[in-house]
């Protein structure tokens, strides 16, 4: 292994959180402004050009906020809690591929940082492990709304990371791969997946929107009954960490669902221009964005015992329908 | 599934479209600072002093304003007029005149126990303050100007041109 490869990785990961980051701050002001066009408002157009740099006035304020800690908080925890919350958002990222190679600098550079045989795999363990820094954040903050809403939370993504892994289950029947890479280059070659499995895609968007507890399934943090939910006690970049995960956490759900059901990078042309791989998969995370913006601008939130209802009633057994005809019908094709 | 949890995904798309539709409408936003909104006609704001055309204040310092104020926001001291400094056409004039607009309801209880209709509430509605100082409105701060400098308070007449105590309503000159 040489010394550049490890460079290469290295260029490769710190854009990859850069992305995470601005992707963050921009997504934010992307759902205030798309909310606001959905209640026929504007939305943020003061800090600079059409309010561009309102996340930047976002980021500086919540700097400056005072960061506080309940007194009979568990320090170790509470402090813990937001990077765990945050860490997975953004290693998640490791296995989105984002084009074939490009060529530079005489180098052939992959749009992937690893492509490893279980990334699909991956993408559910490392997905799961957000739940631990909600629980803990709920725990460590010795109070009640926060202790209420981290135990709904680990209640809701328990039932719906079932029916989100049955739903990745029907992209690697049909590409016979657990790697990111293989499922995007079958994809190339038939039909996108979503024509294949719709019912899965649809489980698939309902599982994860439940999943970084968006808006109808945002019951963890339903302000209404819980205050903030799990992250009534935090304040300031601690706080921030929290909102960071969440939105980075929709982005990279966002790309998954991309990568897995509308064929990822592939689009016209990118056979011969590598780079507009990367391209097209901004697109399409967008356009998922704009769903998930445009799902939370409509819906009330679900009542909980529905939720959960809907969980294990419907979804769940849809999803183990929707594995076991793809499965049959493909053993039947062989 | 029973058939009205099959309504409700109906409803859902429904709301979606609803919510879709919306995005393509104009925005009811009105940029504040850039904009303003025309107040409704019988918005009340902050108080004016009002003047007589000739340039002479209508206020005679009776007074009543500060009795019928129901949160006692405004001093009045009044002191006679003579003809060689006339403010008003009374027999006297406010010397002090000071509202302090964060006692004032904006009730409007002052305009109506005016005699002569010199205080009025205006559709003035930027109050917002550096400083409490600033919140106490005095004459200065409360008196239109005049239209033409020559007629400027006090004013100086003829004698026995304003003879009563309390003024006509109409132009007294």
């Amino acid at each position: 292994m040489d010394w550049i490869l490890v460079l290469e990785w290295v260029i490769k990961s710190i854009v990859l959180i850069l992305f995470g980051l601005v992707g963050f701050a921009y997504t934010t002001y992307y759902e205030r402004r798309a909310l606001a066009r959905i209640q026929t408002r504007i939305g943020p157009n003061r800090a600079g050009p059409f309010g561009l740099l309102q996340p930047v006035a976002d980021g500086i304020k919540l700097i400056f906020n005072e960061e506080l800690i309940p007194a009979k908080a568990d320090r170790f925890l509470f402090l813990l809690a937001p990077v765990l919350t945050v860490l997975p958002s953004l290693i998640i990222w490791a296995v989105v591929p984002w084009g074939t190679s490009i060529t530079l600098f005489g180098r052939d550079i992959p749009l992937y940082l690893a492509d490893i045989n279980v990334g699909v795999l991956y993408v559910m363990a490392v997905a799961s492990i957000a739940v631990y820094g909600i629980v803990i954040a709920g725990w460590s903050s010795n109070s009640k709304y926060p202790l209420l809403g981290s135990l709904r939370s680990t209640a809701q993504i328990i039932s719906y990371e079932l029916s989100l892994g049955l739903a990745f289950v029907g992209p690697i029947l049909l590409s016979d791969s657990m790697s990111m890479i293989q499922i995007v280059e079958k994809q190339q070659e038939t039909y996108w997946f979503f024509i294949l499995q719709p019912l899965g895609f649809v489980i698939f968007l309902l599982a994860v929107l439940a999943e970084v507890n968006r808006a109808p399934f945002d019951m963890p943090e339903a302000e209404q009954e819980l205050v903030g939910g799990y992250h009534t006690e935090y304040s300031g970049m601690k706080f921030a960490l929290f909102f960071m995960a969440e939105y980075i956490k929709m982005i990279a759900v966002s790309a998954i669902a991309a990568t897995l059901f509308l064929g990822g990078y592939s689009g016209p042309f990118v056979d011969t221009l590598p780079w507009l791989g990367p391209i097209y998969l901004l697109l399409k995370i967008i356009i998922l964005l704009f769903g998930m913006i445009w799902v939370r601008g409509t819906l009330p939130r679900f009542r909980y015992d529905r939720l959960m209802g809907f969980g294990w009633k419907i979804m769940l057994p849809a999803a183990l329908i929707n594995v076991f005809i793809t499965a049959v019908v493909i053993v039947l094709l062989k | 599934m029973k058939i009205p949890e099959l309504m409700l995904v109906n409803e859902i798309f429904r709301g979606l479209w609803t919510t879709f539709k919306s995005m393509f409408e104009k925005p009811v936003t009105i940029q504040y600072p850039e904009e303003k909104r025309e107040p409704k006609p019988r918005f009340k704001g902050r108080h004016a002093l009002k003047r007589y055309e000739n340039g002479l204040e209508k206020c005679i310092g009776c007074a009543l304003c500060a009795a019928a104020c129901p949160s006692d926001a405004i001093f009045v001291e009044p002191a006679e007029n003579t003809d060689k400094k006339r403010y008003s056409p009374g027999e006297r004039y406010a010397v002090t005149y000071e509202i302090n607009l964060l006692r004032c309801i904006y009730c409007g209880f002052c305009a109506d126990a005016c005699p002569t209709e010199a205080i009025v509430l205006e559709k003035i509605y930027e109050l917002a303050y550096r400083d409490r100082n600033e919140a106490f409105f005095t004459k200065e701060k409360l008196l239109d100007p005049v239209s033409d400098p020559d007629l400027e308070t006090p004013q100086t007449v003829e004698p026995g041109s304003f003879p009563r105590s309390i003024p006509l309503m109409k132009d007294p000159v």
